[in-house]
């Protein structure tokens, strides 16, 4: 099966959910889903390079926040704000990564930078409670009753945020496999081995850790503003800090940090366990229906880890990778699931 | 083509090179000899830009290189090697050469021109036949060919050729110096050429230049070098007459 058509006919047979009566719950869940999709392929197009960043928390609430007060305060329509917070956060990942890089803090050193990045933005959006809501949450006011494009409002109506997510997620594929075919890809699996010897056959390198960088953090911030305006409700442990951070790495690292599709089965698997999680151990402050909000917060941190780190050590590629070098061993060819050349 | 004036690299308070001055002329093959530790390979780093140099120019087609990054001074045409070599494993043989095909010629030209350059380079180098292998394959013989594979794919027009040699057993140590001959006469390519192993490079360079504790002893042909005192007295040793047969040989 070629990659690039099953991904086409997947984009096709969600868009068809709806006609086929999947609606409610179920739908949401989609939705969800292909969000947090987008902001997982978002961090694996560096992280598959070393780039190992854990300051993507912060991308992604900067991209909802910005978008939600520049709605709240200025009238501003997403339309203008999402763009604005796309380059806002694109320019705070330049700021961060540009001395890391010059400097050659790499590894390790750069994770515990953009860790502290993720903690950071979470303190200023607490300390900011006047405007921003604090750690109790932000909700970008509703325009009007009902429907508004003007707003990216579509309260009461999945299906149109069902067209948005299904898009965006397709875009995501797209950009990673982009990333997978350019000759930067080659440079930057150079680079992660052996910078000066990158730069002696050519290659610029801070030029270019710093543009996959700048792209994997509008990615995700564009996940956090898209989040945002479905959701309708924003808050510094939803959508930013260390544990969405840290839930980022994990799902990429299941699911599968060299295939085009582990971030997605990544999402799917870590929403599941959420859930999983929270029914058995039940938070029960959360309304199940009403306000889903998927993600780390509740999930016991130490569980990631364990899984994390189980998963590092007998399954680097993940699920889709693992699963992939298990069928193409099985049939003597390639499924054309791009595998790196990482053994 | 090359003039280095004054060239001095102080690590801490070490002096590795000292106020060193030379100069390559086009379609030439220097040959860089001398100890171990005499300075050799940090002169190609200052060359590469690697290191800057504490004082002293490196002008190279009138412009100044001192000061300028690895990428600029490479893409304005020194193509450099690594003593040890430095393959990237995560890539095949193939897309090593492409790599430096692509990123060593500006970026400014298309990804198949990049692939076509470094098949030549492969070619050149005779690791064609396996060029979509796995670097993990190659044994020392093979990782210094593509060593010199991703130097010549960024189509140099100096090749700075760290002690290629090393490590290679004899029939490999003169098909290794006859290549760089052949890149020279064929490629016109300009080449500066370190080596500890002297017989075969005598045969093969133009001009010698001998470094001893970071200061230019000696320079001039194979035949002079070999019959130098100095040179003899601090280097050549015993094998100077071995080794002066062989730049005899050159005729
Ligand atoms: N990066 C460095 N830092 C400190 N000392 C160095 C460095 N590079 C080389 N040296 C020292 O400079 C001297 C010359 O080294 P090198 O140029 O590698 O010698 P050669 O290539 O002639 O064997 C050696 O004593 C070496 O230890
Ligand atoms: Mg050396």
């Amino acid at each position: 099966m070629n990659n690039k058509y099953f991904i086409g006919f997947l984009a096709i047979v969600l868009c068809l959910l709806p006609l086929i009566g999947v609606q409610g719950y179920p739908l949401h869940i989609v939705i969800t889903i292909l969000i947090w999709s987008f902001a997982y392929t978002g961090w694996s197009i560096m992280g598959r390079f070393g780039l190992v960043s854990l300051g993507h928390g912060a991308f992604m609430a900067m991209g909802g926040y910005i978008t939600a007060l520049l709605w709240n305060y200025l009238g501003m329509s997403p339309w203008i704000g999402i763009p604005i917070a796309l380059i806002i956060t694109g320019l705070l990942a330049l700021i961060v990564a540009y001395p890391c890089f010059k400097f050659r803090i790499v590894g390790h050193y750069f994770a515990l930078v953009t860790l502290a990045l993720s903690e950071v933005v979470r303190q200023v959006i607490i300390a900011t409670r006047d405007y921003t809501g604090g750690s109790l949450g932000y909700t970008p006011e509703p325009h009007g009753e009902g429907w508004s494009i003007y707003a990216i409002q579509f309260p009461d109506d999945r299906i149109v945020f069902l067209y948005i997510a299904v898009f965006t997620w397709l875009i995501g594929i797209i950009v990673w496999r982009m990333v997978d075919g350019s000759m930067s890809r080659y440079a930057l699996e150079a680079i992660s081995e052996d910078e000066d010897a990158s730069s002696a056959v050519g290659v610029q390198v801070t030029r270019e850790k710093l543009k996959i960088t700048i792209l994997s953090a509008v990615m995700t911030a564009f996940a956090g503003a898209l989040y945002c305006q479905y959701q309708m409700f924003i808050s510094p442990d939803t959508i930013g800090g260390v544990g969405i951070s840290l839930q980022i790495v994990f799902a990429v690292v299941v699911g599968g940090i060299y295939s085009s599709l582990g971030p997605t089965v990544g999402a799917i698997i870590t929403l599941f366990l959420a859930e999983i999680l929270r029914v058995s151990i039940g938070t029960a402050t959360v309304n199940l229906t009403e306000n889903l909000t998927i993600n780390a917060a509740g999930f016991p941190l130490f569980i990631y880890g364990i899984m994390l780190i189980g998963f590092i050590i007998f399954l680097p590629k993940g699920i889709v990778g693992g699963l992939s070098d298990l069928l193409s061993k099985k049939d003597g060819q390639s499924l054309d699931i791009k595998s790196s050349k990482a053994k | 083509m090359l003039t280095v004036k004054n060239l001095t690299k102080v690590f801490g308070g070490f002096t590795a090179v000292s106020s060193v001055d030379f100069s390559v002329e086009k379609g030439e093959i220097l040959g860089l000899i001398g100890p171990n530790g005499s300075g050799k390979s940090t002169i190609f780093n200052m060359l590469s830009g690697v290191h800057f140099p504490t004082t002293g120019s490196i002008n190279f087609n009138n412009q100044e290189l001192s000061g300028l990054f690895p990428h600029v001074i490479c893409n304005m045409g020194i193509g450099r090697t690594f003593q040890i070599p430095r393959p990237f494993k995560r890539l095949s043989i193939l897309e090593n050469a492409a790599l430096a095909g692509y990123f060593g010629n500006n970026q400014k030209i298309s990804k198949s021109k990049a692939w076509s350059h470094a098949e030549e380079a492969l070619e050149l180098v005779g690791l064609k036949d396996i060029a979509n292998d796995d670097v993990a394959t190659l044994g020392a013989a093979g990782l210094k060919k593509l060593e010199l594979a991703k130097a010549l794919a960024t189509k140099p027009n100096l090749l700075l050729a760290d002690e290629s040699l090393g490590g290679l057993d004899h029939s490999e140590m003169e098909q290794a110096a006859q290549m760089l001959k052949n890149i020279r006469d064929e490629l016109d390519i300009t080449i500066i050429w370190v080596e500890h192993i002297m017989g075969v490079l005598m045969k093969v360079v133009d001009r010698v230049m001998v470094l001893d504790s970071g200061q230019k002893i000696a320079e001039g042909s194979p035949i002079e070098i070999t019959q130098n005192k100095k040179v003899i007295e601090v280097y050549l040793g015993s094998d100077a007459d071995e080794i002066s047969e062989a730049a005899k040989g050159k005729g």
